[in-house]
C-alpha cells in the first residue's frame, strides 16, 4: 500500500476528528461525574420535597422545593411569554418580508446583538424596569428579565428554521387562495414545527440555567411560590448560595442542586423530543 | 362563463431585477384544452406561468407590465382580490410539496379556506377530487396520515386533487412529471386528459414528447419571447417561423 499525500491528509483529519469527538465526551462525561459523585450522597427525598429548614436561605437541613418550583414557574412563564411575543416577529422576518428585505436584515443585526448581551446585564435592566413599573424581587420581575433575556434566542432560532421552509410549499399554500396569514399560521408553522419546538427547548435551558438575570429580578426565598408578586427562589441561586457558604455539608447540597437542575432539564428536553419526534411525521422534506 | 379562450396575455413584461425575461407577451389561451408552453430552459417558461395567477409577486425585486385577463377578471387590476384569483387557478409544481399534514387534511385545505366547514361537505370533496385523479382506491384506508408518507407519484397526484378541490378554472402545471418515474408519469397524463374537459389546462414542459402525446395547443418561448404559437398539429407538422421548426425537430433545445 503506498501512502499518498492524500490519503495522509485523510487519516490526519480523521484522528482529528476523532479527537475532537473524545474532547466534547470526556467533557460531559466530566461534568455529568462531578455532580453526580458530590451530589448523589446529598440528595434524598427530603432535597426535593422539603423546604430549607435550618438557616437563613439555604439550611442544613430540609430541601429545596421552593427553587425547583420557583425556577419551573418563572421559566414557563418567561419562556412562554418569549414564544407569544417572538413568534410573529419571526413570522414576520420569514413570511412578511422577502429575504432581500433590509428591515428583516436590520432586525435580525439588533437581535444577535441583544442575544450577545450578558445576561448580569438583563438583571440590571430588569431591575430599573421593575423600578418603572413599582414592582419589586418578585415571580413576575424574573419572568420579564429571563423573557426579554431569552427573547431574541427565540425569534432568532425560529426565524432560522423557519427560513428552512421551502419556497414551493407557500406557492402551495397561496395557489390554494391562502392569505400571506393563513400560510404562515397554518401551513409555515407546521412545518417548521420540529425546529420552532427545539428552540422553545434551548431557550427555555437557557433561562432556567441562568443566575445573574433572577439575582436582582426574582429574590430568593425560602418560601414556595404564592403569588406573581412575592420573591421567588430559583435553581442557580440556589446552587449559588449553597456553593456560597463556608459549610461543607451545605457546599454539597448545591451539587445535589445542580444534579437536580440537569436531572430538570433532561427530562423537559426528552419530553420536547418525544413531541417533536411525533411532529416531524408529517413534515415534508 | 364560457369563450373560445380562458387566460388572454396583452404586452406583458417581466424584468428580475434588470434581467428583461418575458418580452412583449401576447397570446390567448384556449379554453378546455391542454395548452403546452415549450422551450429550452431558462426561456421565461415558468415565469409565464406564474405571471397568470400573481404567483410572481411573491418573489423579490420581480417587475411586472402588461395584462392579464382571466375570462373576464382583469387579474392584475387594482383592487382584485388576489387570493381570488389564484384559488381559479390551481397549480402543481416540479416536485409535489404536499403541506405538512394528513392526507384527507391537505385536500380540504383549500375547501376549508374559503369557508366550507361541514364535515360531510368535506368528506365529499375529499372523496370527489381523490376520485378524479384515481388516488381514492389507494388511500381511503389511511386518509389521515401523514400526506408525506405517499410516494412521491402519488403525492403529485395529491397536489393535483388539492388544487381541484377550490374548483378552479385553469389548472397550471410546471414541468409537473420532471421529478416522477415513468408510470407515474404516465398517471398524470392521463389525469390531464380526463380533466381537460372540465378544465383548461396550461402546462409548461421541456419534454417534447410529452407535448406531442398530450397538447391541443402549443406556445414555444425562445429568450423570453413567444416565437410562435399555434394548435399543436400545425406546430409540430408545419410551424411557420423557422426557429420553431427547428426547435421541434430537435436540432436547438
Amino acid at each position: 500500500m503506498r501512502w499518498s499525500w492524500r490519503k495522509v491528509e485523510e487519516t490526519f483529519f480523521r484522528c482529528l476528528m476523532m479527537a475532537a469527538v473524545v474532547l466534547v465526551m470526556l467533557i460531559l462525561l466530566w461534568i455529568l461525574l462531578t455532580i453526580l459523585v458530590r451530589g448523589v450522597p446529598a440528595l434524598d427525598w427530603e432535597m426535593v420535597s422539603r423546604t430549607p429548614r435550618g438557616g437563613f436561605y439555604l439550611g442544613k437541613s430540609g430541601g429545596i422545593l421552593n427553587a425547583i418550583l420557583g425556577s419551573l414557574f418563572l421559566t414557563l412563564g418567561a419562556t412562554l411569554a418569549a414564544f407569544v411575543a417572538g413568534l410573529p416577529v419571526a413570522l414576520y422576518l420569514t413570511c412578511f418580508r422577502g429575504d432581500s428585505s433590509r428591515t428583516a436584515a436590520f432586525i435580525r443585526t439588533v437581535l444577535d446583538v441583544l442575544w450577545g448581551i450578558p445576561s448580569i446585564v438583563y438583571g440590571a435592566f430588569g431591575f430599573v424596569l421593575m423600578i418603572w413599573l413599582g414592582l419589586r424581587a418578585s415571580l413576575l420581575g424574573g419572568m420579564l428579565a429571563v423573557a426579554l433575556l431569552i427573547l431574541p434566542i427565540m425569534i432568532r432560532g425560529m426565524d432560522e428554521v423557519i427560513r428552512l421552509v421551502p419556497r414551493e410549499l407557500y406557492d402551495s399554500a397561496y395557489a390554494l387562495g391562502a392569505t400571506k396569514m393563513e400560510t404562515a399560521f397554518r401551513v409555515v408553522i407546521r412545518q417548521a414545527a420540529p425546529g420552532i419546538l427545539s428552540t422553545v427547548l434551548i431557550a427555555l435551558g437557557r433561562g432556567m440555567g441562568d443566575a445573574a438575570s433572577v439575582l436582582f429580578t426574582a429574590g430568593y426565598t425560602d418560601a414556595l411560590p404564592s403569588s406573581l408578586l412575592e420573591p421567588v427562589a430559583t435553581l442557580p441561586l440556589a446552587i449559588f448560595f449553597q456553593l456560597g457558604t463556608p459549610f461543607p455539608e451545605v457546599q454539597e447540597r448545591a451539587y445535589a442542586s445542580a444534579l437536580l437542575l440537569t436531572i430538570l432539564i433532561l427530562v423537559i428536553s426528552g419530553v420536547a423530543r418525544w413531541l417533536i419526534r411525533r411532529y416531524a411525521r408529517q413534515v415534508v422534506r | 362563463m364560457t369563450g373560445e379562450h380562458v387566460i388572454h396575455a396583452r404586452d406583458l413584461n417581466v424584468y428580475y431585477g434588470q434581467l428583461h425575461v418575458l418580452k412583449d407577451i401576447t397570446v390567448a389561451i384556449p379554453r378546455s384544452k391542454i395548452t403546452a408552453i415549450i422551450g429550452p430552459s431558462g426561456c421565461g417558461k415558468s415565469t409565464l406561468l406564474r405571471s397568470f395567477n400573481r404567483l410572481l409577486e411573491t418573489m423579490d425585486n420581480v417587475r411586472l407590465a402588461g395584462s392579464v385577463r382571466l375570462g373576464p377578471q382583469d387579474v392584475y387590476a387594482p383592487g382584485v382580490d388576489v387570493t381570488l384569483i389564484r384559488k381559479k387557478m390551481g397549480l402543481l409544481a416540479q416536485r409535489p410539496f404536499p403541506l405538512p399534514m394528513s392526507i384527507y387534511e391537505n385536500v380540504a385545505f383549500g375547501p376549508r379556506l374559503h369557508g366550507i366547514r361541514n364535515r360531510r361537505a368535506l368528506d365529499r370533496l375529499v372523496e370527489d377530487n381523490l376520485q378524479l385523479t384515481g388516488l381514492w382506491s389507494e388511500v381511503r384506508d389511511r386518509l389521515h396520515t401523514p400526506a408525506v408518507e405517499l410516494s412521491i407519484g402519488q403525492q403529485q397526484r395529491l397536489c393535483l386533487a388539492r388544487g381541484l378541490a377550490v374548483e378552479p378554472e385553469v389548472i397550471l402545471a410546471d414541468e409537473p412529471t420532471s421529478a416522477l418515474d415513468p408510470q407515474s408519469s404516465r398517471r398524470i397524463e392521463e389525469c390531464f386528459r380526463h380533466l381537460k374537459d372540465r378544465y383548461s389546462i396550461v402546462m409548461v414542459t421541456h419534454i417534447l414528447r410529452q407535448a406531442r402525446r398530450l397538447a391541443d395547443y402549443i406556445l414555444f418561448l425562445y429568450m423570453g419571447e413567444l416565437v410562435e404559437h399555434g394548435p399543436a398539429e400545425q406546430m409540430f407538422n408545419a410551424p411557420r417561423r423557422e426557429l420553431t421548426r427547428e426547435y421541434v425537430q430537435g436540432v436547438i433545445s
